[in-house]
């Protein structure tokens, strides 16, 4: 597993944190998928070593906890919140605009390898419903029409990689 | 009556412009005064102004505060922690992430008094994984205050320390219930732990004594380790003290959070006269009023029997808009206060399709440990979806109804109830609707109206 020397520092730190190695598990396994995108069976590995536990005490996080996932996700990461408020306020209609016009099937990598849009549970900010997360960041009240220029922008970023959003 | 002013305690810097939640400013605005004071006391001297408070835990339960800290095993010798329980994720519940974007020192704050207080060298604050800039503000934030030792090794010169470290979750729902924070915070999947003998005041994090304690909880504890237990009782209503914060979401013209005196204010008055009423040409049908979990309610109901009212019973006879939001009240009438989540839905939602939307969270969440929550909320999911996306028969309401039942009493962690109540309180409520289904359906669908599942 290679990782870059800042993550291996911010490792060693978060480890001190605990009194017991196997806390830093979720931190770890949050290190490794914002460098690395995903976490692999080496990552798994790689991880168990460093906390003294076996792999399956980490494979089992992975496969519990929604936001790890196994395989590369799209550059971009769009997540329309799907739960009651957003979706009175119309997040299915959201959530349908961004497929439409990233051309990405839900949960699924766009064919260009671009974007993966996909429906979470809530994201905490009912008052602004529909909300969405891009990347880490969080835009409120995103109807159709904002989701369409939201879109463009991601588009636009994508055709300018230079110009980091 | 028209409703009373907002009384901003946790909310009073909020939305000042040119707020910042960087610490000079925080000390601009007088914070971390209350500590300074706080630390020149006796421990046991703050844990009975919070016992004297009232104060009612703010994260769902309602579980009185101060109790809860003198439940803590002060004699095994073990470290004691403080978990703070940030992991917010209550369906239509949103206060927590403007207390940690906009304040976190007022959270850091009282946080160190609670630590303080019962004598916590180490505590945690879990934030949930969906607010990764909060974590960042939360860890800038404690950074600030080590630097000017409010947290660290010798905090104000008084001798004692306190480190204060952030944790990330990472999306999981089931983290909000303490014990399967507790389980999530040591490295392991959160299945929640069965009680007895696993109450965190006993055998919490690492098997050691731990207080878990809610955002706005621990906001609070600050307000009163100022102002003092006796004084903040004063605020709010007998057994409902304090203020407390409404996340209004929904059918409404002005959504938003509110903070008003605990029980001055009813669900009337919120809804229309704060919020606005309901959108332009609808009506008020249903509002859940503390998080998705709760019963909800139908306007048009009443709400009869009979109360305590200081020292003696009255009879009441309640509408919807008639409750005092209070955790008492909303107990009475069979739902809760919850988080303080109020969803509201007028007249064209389905309730069969926001059931449908409330199933399928649950069952998305069920942390699978238990036999009756796992396979009910799916079979919930299930059926619901096939209600609004196949066919529908006027038996599947009772149906519904026989699976929640199966559910709640059933289980480890209260997970079981949280996700037969909506069920259980639609279909007793809207059963109409339900039986109805298919007639509905079969009708071309009004325009604008969402898809809810």
């Amino acid at each position: 597993m290679k990782l870059s020397p800042e993550t291996l520092q911010k490792i060693d730190e978060v480890i001190a944190h605990y009194p017991q190695r196997r806390s830093a598990a979720l931190p770890l396994l949050h290190l490794v998928q914002e460098e690395a995108g995903f976490i692999s069976n080496e990552a798994v590995e790689w991880i168990a070593e460093r906390l003294q536990i076996q792999p399956i005490n980490v494979y089992e996080l992975v496969t519990f906890y929604p936001m790890f996932r196994q395989k590369p996700i799209g550059r971009r990461h769009v997540k329309v919140c799907r739960t009651l408020s957003c979706a009175l306020m119309g997040a299915y209609r959201t959530c349908a605009e961004f497929q439409k016009q990233l051309n990405a099937p839900l949960g699924e990598v766009s064919p260009d390898g671009e974007v993966t849009v996909e429906f979470v549970e809530c994201l905490a900010s009912c008052g602004t419903a529909p909300v969405v997360m891009i990347d880490d960041e969080l835009h409120e009240k995103v109807d159709a029409a904002r989701a369409r220029s939201l879109s463009d922008e991601i588009k636009a970023a994508g055709r300018a990689p230079a110009a980091k959003p | 009556m028209p409703a009373p002013e907002q009384r901003r305690l946790i909310f009073r810097h909020i939305d000042e412009e040119g707020y910042s939640n960087d610490l000079a400013c925080y000390v601009r605005n007088g914070g971390y005064e209350v500590l300074r004071k706080a630390v020149q006391r006796k421990p046991e001297e703050i844990v009975d102004e919070v016992k004297k408070s009232g104060l009612r835990g703010r994260g769902g339960a309602g579980f009185p505060c101060g109790v809860k800290w003198s439940l803590l095993d002060r004699k095994s010798g073990k470290p004691i922690y403080l978990v703070v329980n940030a992991d917010e994720s209550e369906p239509g519940t949103f206060k927590d992430r403007y207390i940690i974007y906009r304040d976190p020192h007022q959270l850091l704050e009282g946080s160190v008094i609670t630590c303080f207080a019962n004598r916590v060298e180490r505590a945690f604050i879990y934030i949930r994984g969906e607010f990764p800039g909060g974590a960042k503000i939360l860890e800038r934030a404690i950074a600030e205050a080590r630097m000017a030792n409010l947290i660290g090794p010798n905090i104000l010169g008084t001798g004692y320390g306190c480190e204060v470290y952030v944790h990330r979750g990472a999306g999981a729902y089931i983290c909000g219930e303490e014990t399967g924070l507790i389980e999530s915070l040591e490295g392991k999947r959160p299945y929640p732990r069965i009680k007895p003998p696993y109450f965190p005041a006993v055998l919490g994090l690492y098997q050691c004594p731990t207080i878990v304690n809610n955002v706005e909880t621990l906001c609070h504890v600050k307000h009163i380790a100022d102002m003092g237990g006796e004084a903040y009782s004063r605020i709010g209503t007998p057994n409902n003290t304090g203020t407390r914060i409404f996340c209004v979401s929904g059918h409404v013209r002005r959504p938003g959070y509110y903070e008003f005196e605990v029980g001055k204010i009813t669900m009337g008055q919120l809804l229309n006269d704060v919020c606005g009423g309901p959108l332009p040409g609808r009506r008020f049908k249903a509002v859940i009023p503390g998080g998705s979990s709760a019963k909800v309610l139908k306007f048009g109901e009443r709400f009869k029997g009979k109360r305590k009212a200081g020292s003696e019973m009255v009879e009441y006879d309640w509408g919807v808009e008639d409750i005092p939001m209070d955790f008492d009240s909303l107990a009475m009438i069979g739902t809760m206060g919850g988080s303080g989540g109020v969803i509201v839905m007028d007249d064209s939602a389905s309730m069969v399709e926001a059931l449908g939307n409330i199933n399928a969270f649950y069952s998305h969440e069920s942390c699978g440990q238990c036999t009756p929550c796992r396979e009910g909320s799916l079979w919930m999911k299930k059926i619901t979806a096939r209600m609004v996306h196949g066919s529908a028969r006027p038996e599947d309401g009772p149906l519904l109804k026989s699976v929640a039942d199966q559910i709640a009493g059933r289980t480890i962690c209260a997970f079981g109830e949280a996700c037969a109540w909506p069920t259980q309180s639609f279909i007793a409520k809207f059963g109409d609707e339900f039986s109805g289904y298919a007639q509905k359906k079969a009708a071309p669908r009004p325009d604008g109206v969402p898809e809810l599942i």
